[in-house]
């Protein structure tokens, strides 16, 4: 039990590396002067 | 050798983030101080820069804590190579349909010119349109979803077409088999009850144009002959929202700098909806254009509306701000991360005359003109170009702890500040990764209480139509 950190998530970007790239998901606005999504706004379709 | 790490303060809240890896941890004031010298290695040297402010048994305690993370691959995670799930031939995914070079508003900040895309105003014809689809599911190969914006100017201004196009799609979507996602974006003054109706019946996502509260709107987004344009805007707003149960829209406005303290807009807009997204203008030399002197207004005013974001979630009354919903456990793969916004590869713009350009923003910009319906895509070079432009070969990028997060930017506000989408408009970078550092604290703080109490999390779901309204 740590008394300092409380870890929210699990590792997950360096786990997509032999997965993923489908491209399902929507395209993303990084603008987003259409709000279609950002990157980080997203989740995988997958999931 | 860059940071693999990134600390974090928003208002009371500390956390950091493994960037590589993408886990978050909450931690407390000690951690953070010993994350500011700690490189994963140099115990010796936290200890020496903090033993007078901290126990060195604490410091040892906190040590022993961050190697565990270590150790289970939660912190100073190697950096990796672009994985073969990139691939090198892109596949289309989405197209925006410019239904009209038109608009029926003069907003100051536009960036088509005030619909003309500083061409002349133009509508898009039937046959356009029907070839513009037929261009999407061709393109999209074997990929089942596949999306489509109708924008302008105002596409509402030749609904006409809008209503040719959005049946001709619903019909090949069933032909091909595909999951045809439609989305349009309006000012909404020409929201009338059959519009509606029809908008509705066929599943279509809705962007809505609106910048705040009365004044600010009126003062950006007037009608032709200078009135305002809120009175109306929200008219159409008001019943389309209640039309579709509150759900499938979201509410988009623009923020600029006669309008630096937009939390106060961005909450002002919860009397019409829920759903809001509010964004920062971009633009050169004009008078409401951002200013680096403003930066400090604006990040106060993201910690205000990440404070409030978390007020309404803990009263029961939660609203959606976009940009702070950032899924920490779901989240896209490498790959997405690395394609970006898709501009110029996956997603193309069209125009009323049938060109094809790598996005909506591009259009009017000759030099990025990629091909026409008719020709196909005729500069694969630039195509090759976005495609490899992302935050594993941009200078700027490779260093940044966002980079995952953002994919790099927009290319067109690259182009449009810098002259070269390879080189990021470092002013929308400043306010990017304030917003991220928001929404990937908020986030980390609902998990954690949803652990222990009520989940109050927002559901992420890719701004999918949701058919039980």
């Amino acid at each position: 039990m740590m008394k300092h950190v409380k870890t929210v998530n699990k590792a997950m970007l360096n786990k997509t590396l032999k997965t993923g790239g489908c491209g399902e998901c929507p395209a993303s606005c990084q603008s987003a002067c259409k709000t279609s999504c950002t990157v980080g706004n997203q989740v995988c379709e997958h999931k | 050798m860059h940071d693999l790490i990134h600390r974090m303060k928003v208002n009371d809240y500390l956390a950091v983030l493994d960037v590589n890896s993408g886990a978050v941890h909450l931690i407390d004031e000690p951690v953070y101080d010993v994350l500011g010298v700690f490189d994963g290695h140099n115990d010796e040297a936290v200890i020496k820069a903090l033993q007078e402010k901290y126990p060195v048994q604490e410091l040892q305690e906190i040590l022993e804590e961050l190697h565990g993370l270590i150790k289970d691959g939660l912190l100073f995670s190697p950096d990796f190579e672009v994985p073969q799930t990139f691939s090198e031939k892109p596949i289309l995914k989405s197209l925006c349909l410019h239904i009209a070079h038109d608009c029926n508003l003069r907003c100051k900040y536009c960036f088509a010119g005030t619909g003309d895309f500083g061409g002349k105003r133009a509508l898009m014809s039937k046959e356009v349109a029907a070839k513009a689809i037929e261009f999407a599911i061709k393109g999209s190969q074997q990929r089942h979803n596949l999306e489509i914006d109708l924008f302008g100017g105002e596409p509402l201004v030749n609904f006409e077409v809008v209503k040719y196009v959005v049946e001709y799609a619903r019909a090949r979507e069933k032909e091909t088999h595909k999951n045809i996602k439609l989305t349009l974006t309006t000012n909404g003054t020409l929201l009338t009850d059959d519009k509606i109706k029809f908008l509705n019946e066929q599943r279509v996502m809705l962007v809505l144009s609106l910048d705040g509260a009365k004044q600010t709107h009126d003062a950006m987004r007037p009608f032709p002959n200078g009135t305002g344009s809120y009175d109306a805007a929200v008219r159409g707003f008001k019943k389309v929202i209640d039309s579709r149960h509150g759900k499938n829209y979201y509410l988009r406005g623009t923020y600029t700098h006669n309008n630096l303290h937009f939390c106060e807009d961005t909450l002002d807009m919860l009397q019409v909806g829920r759903e809001i997204s509010m964004e920062p203008v971009v633009g050169i030399d004009e008078p409401y254009v951002l200013r680096e002197e403003d930066l400090p207004i604006l990040y106060k005013e993201y910690d205000k509306l990440a404070a409030a974001y978390l007020e309404y979630r803990h009263q029961d009354k939660p609203f959606d701000f976009f940009h702070f919903n950032v899924a920490l456990d779901n989240g896209p793969c490498v790959a997405k991360r690395l394609a970006g916004c898709g501009a110029g590869h996956e997603y193309f713009a069209i125009t009323p005359e049938g060109d094809i350009y790598p996005c909506h923003q591009f259009v009017g910009r000759e030099q990025y003109k990629v091909g026409t319906l008719d020709t196909g895509i005729e500069r694969p070079d630039l195509v090759q170009k976005f495609r490899h432009n992302h935050v594993m070969t941009k200078e700027e990028c490779k260093n940044c702890w966002a980079r995952f997060f953002c994919s790099g930017g927009c290319p067109a506000n690259a182009d449009l500040a810098n002259g070269d989408i390879s080189k990021p408009y470092e002013y929308g970078c400043k306010i990017q990764k304030k917003r991220l550092e928001c929404a990937i604290v908020l986030q980390a703080v609902l998990t954690e209480e949803a652990r222990t109490g009520k989940d109050e999390r927002p559901v992420i779901n890719n701004f999918k139509f949701e058919v039980d309204c």
